[in-house]
């Protein structure tokens, strides 16, 4: 599919399910590479933060340097999508408890919204402008998007609330599209090349 | 063909999310704080840290559910907590407090000499330790979720760990070379599911993910086991049996991370005090062993 010299898409791969998100680009015939450091920034086409501990990954982001990459490589309008994890690092605020953040999509979300592991679900919910099928929803410990700023679309609902999100160049669902055989979502973010 | 439901995909969904992570064994909540400070990916609630249990003796059981609770509220990172090799009640106040992960664990001492808690029925996942492939693939029949080397809990010595990480990963590779005819009698002498025998030989790997436990103690020996195959790590009384937990904590972190960077991992290893002091595990009578408690 993607010709032999095409850049690959960045999967930061510091800490969390990085494995996961590189399954789901091989299948679909992106390439990728892992982003650990910020030299590993060069030449990606795009960028996905995946789910894990935001805590843990917001250290890194710190105490390495990596925050500034992420921030730069959005400003020059490249794509970025983050998943659970990766959504709460690119909100404008994150909250339960107030976090750092890198204030790159203008959303509040809730931290472990639905509670502890045993609260975790699967669910079905909509992409209506994405797909005309339900689209199976993994939910771990994740957290709720209690606010949309302005110019934010809501691209995913499930139970009502927004699971999918974009503005311009910046993606972030609450699911986890990864864990799943469905491709609809990362085909969507490899288009925003 | 051994597939997921969906509560074993939640339940294997949190093992991914905490892959490339280092998860901690504190006692109390002020442990569980320096740990998130340090960048751990989840906490495991004990009594005792193993060194400890291996030290003072007497029966090892669940951590008290106020302590574990207040470990939960101190921290926002997913807490873990043990159980008993078969005390499935334990399992279940430890489900009805909101553990995150339950680590049936030969650690504690055994309420069951024959038997593993039937695993399928909780909504909270499970990690079990294991020393080869025959016994992760009994527990994954059981329903365990995550697959952790058992090494040798509280001596602070590698050396365990890395026998059952080659054991796991040879076995694994060894299976597929194997011909399909073949996979029946090598189930027989793995006493293992035929069907997660079959899964694996198609797969090259376990159905769960692989983590390490059980002598970590240094940011090396971290590297160590991932570059031999572990996904993540437990650390144990490698830390807070440490002479700077909070700085050892965060080294032993940055090195899961960059194991295959020999640069940040010698980083990492710089001024961090004295390690915990370690055993000869060879010089342990077969019954000081914790690695033989299951099976």
């Amino acid at each position: 599919m993607a010709p032999p010299n095409a850049h690959p898409f960045g999967i930061l791969a510091v800490q969390g399910d990085f494995e996961m998100h590189a399954r789901m680009l091989s299948r679909i015939g992106a390439p990728w590479k892992l982003v650990k450091r910020a030299a590993d920034f060069d030449g990606i086409a795009g960028l996905i933060m995946p789910g894990g501990e935001s805590t843990t990954m917001l250290k890194f982001f710190a105490e390495e340097g990596l925050g500034q990459p992420v921030k730069d490589f959005v400003g020059r309008g490249q794509p970025v999508f983050g998943t659970c994890a990766g959504a709460i690092l690119l909100a404008t605020e994150a909250t339960n408890p107030p976090q750092e953040s890198l204030g790159l999509l203008d959303i509040t979300i809730e931290r472990n919204a639905y509670g502890r592991q045993v609260d975790s679900s699967v669910r079905r919910g909509e992409c209506p402008e994405l797909s005309d099928h339900p689209i199976q929803m993994v939910f771990i410990r994740a957290p709720i998007i209690r606010r949309v700023g302005e110019g934010v679309r809501v691209l995913g609902r499930a139970d009502g609330l927004p699971v999918l999100v974009q503005k311009g160049n910046v993606i972030a669902s609450t699911f986890h599209p990864e864990l799943t055989d469905d491709e609809t979502i990362h085909r969507y973010f490899l288009l925003q090349r | 063909m051994w597939e997921y439901d969906e509560q074993m995909k939640l339940k294997v969904g949190l093992a991914e999310m905490l892959k490339g992570g280092v998860i901690m064994d504190v006692t109390n909540a002020e442990q569980a704080k320096i740990a998130e400070d340090a960048g751990a990916c989840a906490v495991m609630a004990l009594e005792r840290v193993p060194a400890d249990i291996r030290k003072e003796g007497g029966v090892a059981r669940m951590a008290s559910t106020k302590i574990i609770k207040e470990i939960m509220d101190a921290v926002s990172i997913p807490v873990m907590a043990k159980a008993r090799i078969g005390h499935f009640a334990e399992a279940q106040v430890l489900e009805a407090i909101g553990a995150d992960y339950i680590d049936e664990s030969e650690v504690l001492t055994p309420a069951d000499e024959e038997h593993h808690i039937h695993k399928w029925p909780f909504k909270a996942p499970f990690v079990c330790g294991a020393r080869n492939l025959g016994e992760a693939l009994r527990r994954i029949g059981e329903g365990a979720a995550m697959i952790r080397t058992k090494g040798e809990a509280g001596s602070g010595n590698i050396v365990e760990a890395v026998r059952h990480l080659r054991a796991i990963t040879g076995e694994i590779r060894r299976l597929t070379t194997l011909r399909e005819e073949e996979w029946m009698a090598r189930a027989k002498e793995l006493q293992a599911p035929y069907d997660l025998v079959q899964w694996v030989a198609e797969n090259g790997k376990l159905p769960v993910p692989n983590f390490s436990a059980g002598g970590i103690a240094t940011p090396a020996d971290a590297s160590l086991v991932m570059q031999l195959g572990a996904e993540a790590c437990f650390v144990g009384s490698g830390i807070f049996k440490s002479s700077d937990p909070a700085k050892r904590a965060k080294a032993i972190v940055r090195a899961t991370t960059h194991y295959n960077d020999p640069k940040i991992v010698a980083e990492c290893s710089e001024e961090l005090g004295e390690a915990m002091k370690g055993i000869d595990v060879a010089k342990l009578k077969p019954e000081e062993l914790l690695q033989m408690r299951g099976w």
